[in-house]
This record gives C-alpha cells, sequence and structure tokens, in this order.
C-alpha cells in the first residue's frame, strides 16, 4: 500500500510522521525514535539537499535503508542505535558510521564511500560491491563479501574483525576481503564451510588459518608473502584507526591468502550446439 | 577411430553456373562456412542455415538444404536425441543453446479463438473510429477520484495515486536482452524505436550503455543477481526498474556471459573487468523470501524517489501463488516469462524441459489476483513466445496488461533463428561483438523495422478489438468470455478459464 502520511498510523510498529530535526550548521541531527524508515531516509535526503554535510541519526532501531542510493562525496551520516538492513545499499560516494551494530545488507551493491560498523553485522554484507570500504569491529554473518566484485579503479575493500560464518566471499569476483577474528564472541574457527565458492576474482586475507575442507574447490591457499602484506596494510590501517586497535596486534598472526584459481571457472563446462 | 560421429545438420549447394565467384558468401558468414580457392567451397558442418550467405548472393546461386541422410526411423530415438549423445560422448560438456524451446509441444494459443459481433451488437471499424490501445504499466489504486478541469471535463485529482505508471501507447514491449548477449546497435535499435513507438526496451541485466542515456524514458533499467552495471545513476536512467529473478528459457539458473564477449565497451557498461567471465548466481543472494524480495524492492524505490519496480520471474509450477507474494511485496508489475521465450544462451536441457506456457501462467496469476482482490496493484507482463498480434490479442484476452516481444524484435532485425547466438559469431550482426559483424546492423534501419513491425501488429489488435465490438484494449483486459478454445482438455479449459467452442 501507497504508504500515507497520516500522523499515528502505524507500520511495523513505527508511526509515519516526519521526524524532529535539529541543525546545527552543517550538521543536521534527526531523531528517528519510533519514525517509519521512510520518513527517516525522507529528512536524510531533504537534509543533504539542503546543504548539510553531517546527518546525525539518534535512537535509530532497525529503520531500513539508511544512506541507500546517496550519491556524493564529503557527506557523512553518523548512526547511534542499532542500523536496519540494507544499509548504504547502491550508495555512491558518502561515509556511513554505525555507533551500535548492523543488520543484513550492509553495502549491498555498493559503488563508493565508507561504512563503519563498531559493532557487530548481519549475513550478506557487500553483495555485490564494486567499490569503496566496509569496516566492521566486530563479527559478521553468512554470506558475507558475496560476488563482490571490482572494475579497473574501483576495488572495493573489506574487513571484519571478527569472525565469519558460511560463504565468506562465495563467488567473488574482485576487491579484497579481509578477516581478523579479534573482536569475537563466536566461539570456534575463525570462519565457516564453503570459503570462497565459484570465487573467480578478487583476494581474500584470514588472519589466521583456514583448512582446506572450508574452502571451495576454487581456491587456492597460500601463506601471505610480503607483496601480499603490503597490499593489505592500508587495509589494515584503516582498520586500525577507525577503531582505535594496535596494528601491531594485528600482525601479530600470519596471515593465510586466498585466490581464485581461475578467471574462467566455468569455461570448459559447455559444448556447443 | 573417427573424431566425431555427428553429421552436418544441413547440405550447402553452390550452383557454380550462376556464381560469380565474388567472394560475398566468404564475407558475409560469421560461422567461418566458406573457403575461397578459385570459388567458394562450402563446409557443411559448419553452417548453421541462417540464411545471411542466401539472402546477400547478388547472382542467387546458394541453396541451404536440410542433409537428406537417412537414419533408420525411430520415434524414440529421434535424430537429435541420438546425435545429442554423440556429442556428449565426444566432449562431456553440458549442451549450450541460444534462442527458445524448439520442441514440439502444444501451443496453447493456436488452440484458442477469439470472438467478433454479429448482427445483434455491432462491431467497430477501427479506421474510421477511435480505438485505444495506450496502456499505464504499474500499481493502480484502489479507487481514484477525478476533479473539473475547469473546461467542461474531468482529470483525476491530484494524489489519485496513479502518477508513478508509466504511459506506454500499445501493450507491447521490448523484452530484457542485455548488451552484451547483443550487440550495442542492436540496443541502439531497440531504445530508437521505443522512443518513436511511445513504449519501453529493456537493458536486460547487462548495465546502459552510455549512448543509450537519451532514451531514459523509454528503458527499463534490470537488476539481476549479477548486479551488473547498478548503481545510483544507472536505477535513475530508467523509467521503471525491473528485479530478474528468472527468465523462462532458463527457469531456475543463472547467466554466464562467457569472457570472449567481454570487450572493452562490454566490461565498460557491466562494470567488470575485460575477458574475466561474467557470472549471474542463479539466485540473488538477497532474496531467499518474499520479504526479502520487499526489502530489495523498497531499496529500489528508496533510491530512485518510488519509480514504479517489476519482477521478472518464469512461469512455473506455482506461479499463482508466486506471483500473489511478488504483488504484495510491492512490485508495480509482475513480468511473466513463459517457457518457449528466449535466450542469448541456455543448457539445452534447461531450456528444452523446465517451466510451463506462459498462456497458463496469464490465467492462473490474474486468476489468483482477482480472487485476492489485489488485481490492482500490479501489472501482468506476459512473454515467453509472443509471435503475433493473435498471441497478443489471447493474452491480453487471458488476463495480461502487455506483452514482451524479444525473438520477434530479433527475427525484424534479421534473425532466422538459427540458435547459435551464445557461439558469439551471429552472422546477422545481432548476438555478437566481433566489429566486423555488429556493424551490419544500421540502428536507424534497425529502429524502422521495430517501429513497422510494433506498427503493424497494433493494427491487427485495433482490427480484432473492432471485431470484437470494444474501442479500447481495456475491454478486452482478462475478458476471457471472448475467448474459446479448439481441442484442448476440460481441466486446461477450466485453469483457462475457457470455454469450449459451441458454449
Amino acid at each position: 500500500m501507497a504508504a500515507v502520511k497520516e500522523a499515528g498510523t502505524p507500520i511495523e510498529g513505527y508511526i509515519q510522521v516526519d521526524p524532529e530535526v535539529t541543525r546545527d550548521g552543517d550538521v543536521v541531527t534527526i531523531d528517528c525514535r519510533g519514525i517509519y524508515y521512510k520518513h527517516v531516509n525522507e529528512a536524510v535526503r531533504s537534509a543533504f539537499a539542503e546543504g548539510a554535510t553531517t546527518v546525525r541519526l539518534t535512537n535509530v532501531n532497525g529503520q531500513r535503508y539508511i544512506g541507500t542510493g546517496i550519491s556524493g562525496k564529503g557527506l557523512r551520516i553518523e548512526v547511534e542505535g542499532t542500523a536496519g538492513q540494507d544499509l548504504a545499499m547502491f550508495m555512491d560516494g558518502p561515509t556511513v558510521e554505525i555507533f551500535g551494530n548492523a543488520q543484513d545488507g550492509v553495502g549491498n551493491t555498493m559503488n563508493a564511500g565508507t561504512v563503519v560498523v563498531h559493532g557487530d553485522a548481519g549475513d550478506v554484507l557487500g553483495y555485490g560491491m564494486r567499490g569503496g570500504t566496509v569496516l566492521v569491529r566486530g563479527d559478521v554473518g553468512y554470506r558475507v563479501g558475496i560476488h563482490m566484485k571490482a572494475y579497473e579503479g574501483h576495488v572495493p575493500v573489506m574487513v571484519c574483525g571478527g569472525k565469519a560464518r558460511d560463504f565468506f566471499g562465495e563467488y567473488m569476483a574482485g576487491g579484497m576481503l579481509v578477516l581478523l577474528g579479534m573482536d569475537t564472541r563466536i566461539e570456534g574457527p575463525l570462519v565457516g564451510g564453503y570459503v570462497g565458492t565459484g570465487m573467480h576474482g578478487g583476494v581474500i586475507y584470514l588472519r589466521g588459518e583456514v583448512e582446506p575442507w572450508q574452502c571451495g574447490k576454487e581456491v587456492g591457499i597460500f601463506p601471505a608473502d610480503e607483496a601480499d602484506m603490503k597490499q593489505l596494510r592500508p587495509a589494515l590501517e584503516r582498520y586500525c584507526e577507525a577503531f582505535g586497535v594496535e596494528l601491531a596486534e594485528v600482525l601479530s598472526v600470519p596471515f593465510t591468502k586466498l585466490v581464485p584459481i581461475s578467471h574462467r571457472p566455468y569455461g570448459k563446462l559447455y559444448t556447443y550446439v | 577411430m573417427p573424431i566425431s560421429l555427428i553429421q552436418p545438420e544441413f547440405k550447402v549447394h553452390i550452383d557454380y553456373d550462376k556464381c560469380h565467384k565474388c567472394g560475398r558468401c566468404v564475407q558475409q558468414c560469421g560461422w567461418g562456412v566458406y573457403n575461397f580457392n578459385e570459388r567458394p567451397i562450402p563446409d557443411d558442418a559448419k553452417c548453421r542455415a541462417c540464411h545471411r550467405c542466401v539472402t546477400y548472393c547478388p547472382a542467387h546461386c546458394i541453396t541451404i538444404k536440410k542433409n537428406d541422410l537417412a537414419l533408420r526411423d525411430n520415434a524414440n530415438w529421434s535424430a537429435g536425441l541420438r546425435t545429442a549423445v554423440w556429442r556428449q560422448a565426444e566432449t562431456g560438456g553440458v549442451m549450450l543453446t541460444g534462442m527458445g524451446n524448439d520442441k514440439p509441444y502444444q501451443s496453447i494459443f493456436d488452440h484458442l479463438v477469439l470472438d467478433a459481433c454479429q448482427v445483434t451488437n455491432p462491431s467497430i471499424d477501427p479506421l474510421r473510429e477511435p480505438m485505444e490501445l495506450r496502456t499505464y504499466l504499474g500499481r493502480k489504486p484502489d479507487a481514484v477520484s477525478v476533479e473539473s478541469d475547469g473546461d467542461g471535463g474531468f482529470r483525476l485529482a491530484e494524489g489519485s495515486g496513479v502518477e508513478k505508471n508509466v504511459k506506454l501507447d500499445t501493450p507491447i514491449i521490448f523484452s530484457p536482452m542485455s548488451y552484451g548477449s547483443v550487440s550495442l546497435n542492436v540496443h541502439r535499435s531497440l531504445a530508437m524505436a521505443a522512443e518513436r513507438l511511445g513504449i519501453l526496451m529493456n537493458t536486460g541485466e547487462g548495465g546502459l550503455h552510455a549512448d543509450l542515456y537519451p532514451y531514459a524514458d523509454n528503458v527499463i533499467v534490470q537488476v539481476a543477481s549479477g548486479r551488473f552495471g547498478v548503481n545510483p545513476e544507472y536505477l535513475n536512467r530508467g523509467a521503471a526498474v525491473e528485479i530478474k529473478v528468472g527468465q523462462g528459457a532458463k527457469p531456475g539458473i543463472g547467466g554466464h556471459l562467457p569472457g570472449e564477449k567481454i570487450n572493452k565497451e562490454v566490461s565498460e557498461t557491466r562494470m567488470i573487468p575485460q575477458g574475466s567471465d561474467a557470472i549471474s548466481p542463479a539466485p540473488h543472494h538477497d532474496i531467499y523470501s518474499i520479504e526479502d524480495l520487499r526489502q530489495l524492492i523498497y531499496s529500489i524505490k528508496e533510491a530512485t524517489g518510488y519509480k514504479p519496480v517489476g519482477v521478472k520471474i518464469a512461469a512455473v509450477h506455482n506461479v499463482a501463488a508466486i506471483a500473489s507474494g511478488i504483488v504484495r511485496a510491492g512490485a508495480d508489475y509482475v513480468y511473466l516469462d513463459g517457457f518457449k521465450g528466449g535466450t542469448g544462451a541456455a543448457p539445452q536441457i534447461i531450456r528444452d524441459h523446465i517451466g510451463i506456457p506462459v498462456e497458463i501462467a496469464i490465467a492462473v496469476v490474474d486468476q489468483r489476483l482477482r480472487d485476492e482482490g489485489i488485481r490492482n496493484q500490479a501489472s501482468i507482463v506476459a512473454a515467453g513466445s509472443i509471435r503475433s498480434s493473435a498471441d497478443l490479442a489471447k493474452a491480453i484476452a487471458l488476463g495480461a496488461d502487455v506483452v514482451a516481444i524479444g525473438s520477434a524484435a530479433l527475427m525484424a532485425l534479421g534473425c532466422h533463428m538459427c540458435q547459435g547466438c551464445h557461439t558469439g559469431s551471429c552472422s546477422w550482426g545481432l548476438t555478437t561483438q566481433k566489429p566486423e559483424l555488429t556493424r551490419r546492423v544500421d540502428p536507424e534501419w534497425g529502429a524502422e523495422r521495430l517501429t513497422n513491425l510494433v506498427h503493424a501488429w497494433s493494427h491487427e489488435l485495433q482490427e480484432i478489438l473492432g471485431a470484437l465490438g470494444v474501442n479500447a484494449v481495456e475491454s478486452l483486459r482478462g475478458s476471457r468470455e471472448r475467448l474459446r478454445s479448439i481441442g484442448l482438455d476440460q481441466q486446461t479449459c477450466d485453469i483457462l478459464g475457457v470455454k469450449p467452442a459451441g458454449l
């Protein structure tokens, strides 16, 4: 149903009214308590349209699509609370920082920009992500970094500070996906099974080791060498800077590199009729 | 041992008495059939019977015939099945093919006939009287309110909820064919024709080339599982956005554009590296449920200022329930692709054996949405072998709002249905990225032929409507009482909601 702007009409526990917006110079603060996502995001878009450079969202509790489809450099969204699904989806340039946890679909099909999550995040992070950076302090769920890709100057980077569930880097076609296993509440291995299944581009770095049975057959497993660590270092530095972690501690455990064996995994599958 | 047991499917015969020895056949053939040694020498095994050489031979001296080799008759083991076993024994590969299902399944359209007025209810002559084909694609409100236009007439009141519909001058759109599977000149032809016809072309999942940006109002941009070329700019460069879940020619499986077809321009448009395979996974990994689909629909709406978002699915067994979920998820249209729909490349076994006819899908989806009181919430687009204006009229009578044509559009541009799209060597310059072949399609020529085709079908639809005694395509939509079946079993008739002829 088309959303009707009518005070007090509840949808999924939210009310459909315009949120309270306060402006202080270039910084706009939006109180999201109990407000439907559509109205929150409308307020965010109009704040940027009216020249704000930072939008601070307070009392966020699961509102979806924050930062979704927003383009432009130098724009910043700060989220206090728990961000909802598909945060920064299709985003092209801005920075989103979440002082809390994020749900599924962070950075889905993202083009450029930065997402920093100070807590944990859910499933399907960075699906089809083409550029930009996603930094997660804690644990992440299933299918993280799935089908990340790279194109010319666009090389997406995702660093997850905790542990990850199954299908990490599945179908990966480009970019860099990093898992540190440091800030975690998950008991058990660094990463689940089916790591890099169907991978045909990009690189995965794991801080620690992974068993061959955990990985897809399309993946080659190597200890990270000096050149790899040089490639990885800027991403780690960004992670350390974002969360105040010592780089030396991150580097205290050797990294493992996963790369695809072929860029044409299905090149010999067919016979032409 | 012989290298292959497979004999050529066709025989290329050249009447050398007439042959100019000009070598044009050598130059025209994309499959490399001809060698030239004082005269053209054909290699029958490479011929796909696409008639490019036949059409361009200045002496008209080339004939393509079926290779008439006799195989002992066996109704169970057709020649095709025998050849397939030999081919797979030789290669161990999955058989890849192009275009649509070529197996002799019954065509339901061919068993349906339309009504006409006689005596008691006058028919209408569309040449002299207005005949409305205009169609609006998208969600319709539960009720409309009108206001006076101050000039003795009425107009829709503001906020009546129909603003987000896409206006089509005729209920025909072009079906999604990606840049990559078809050439840029095909995309240009489709876009130019769509603009002239007041209809839509569809990018498919290969992104939108910069040359097509001026046609944004006549383009549906597609979001598929590979998310190729998808960014906020792309989403906003279409009149509507389509989430591709499935395709009639290959329900349940993903897409796979081989690295050979990914040249510089395709790579730029898809935003992926050159030469590496472009893999569209079978599912969207952010859609595992109707709730997830709703999430994707609304993320696209959020990113586009609430443009219409459609969902394309293959017609499969439970299509009615699936379509109901799609409409409830917030889709503005549901695109039903029948099992005879075409493709740039699909495993033959999938193409020929999975899915259901679009006629059935239209009928059961339309009925289900009506039963649930949500038919107005989404348009139904039907595709998957719409071969003529008769199929178009019957599809609309069964309940479709709009049909989409892909194979017919390619045929307007020269396609002869040789089923070689997957090879990337299309002699007609359609399903190839080889520059010496793609330049064979002049977009201006292509746009004119497409415009002619759609105009012709639209005129024919007007004639059919006139015969039915109605003056707007709206009046035919879902009007199954105007259809009768011939030679369909009772249960199929019940499913279609169509009476047998005579009742």
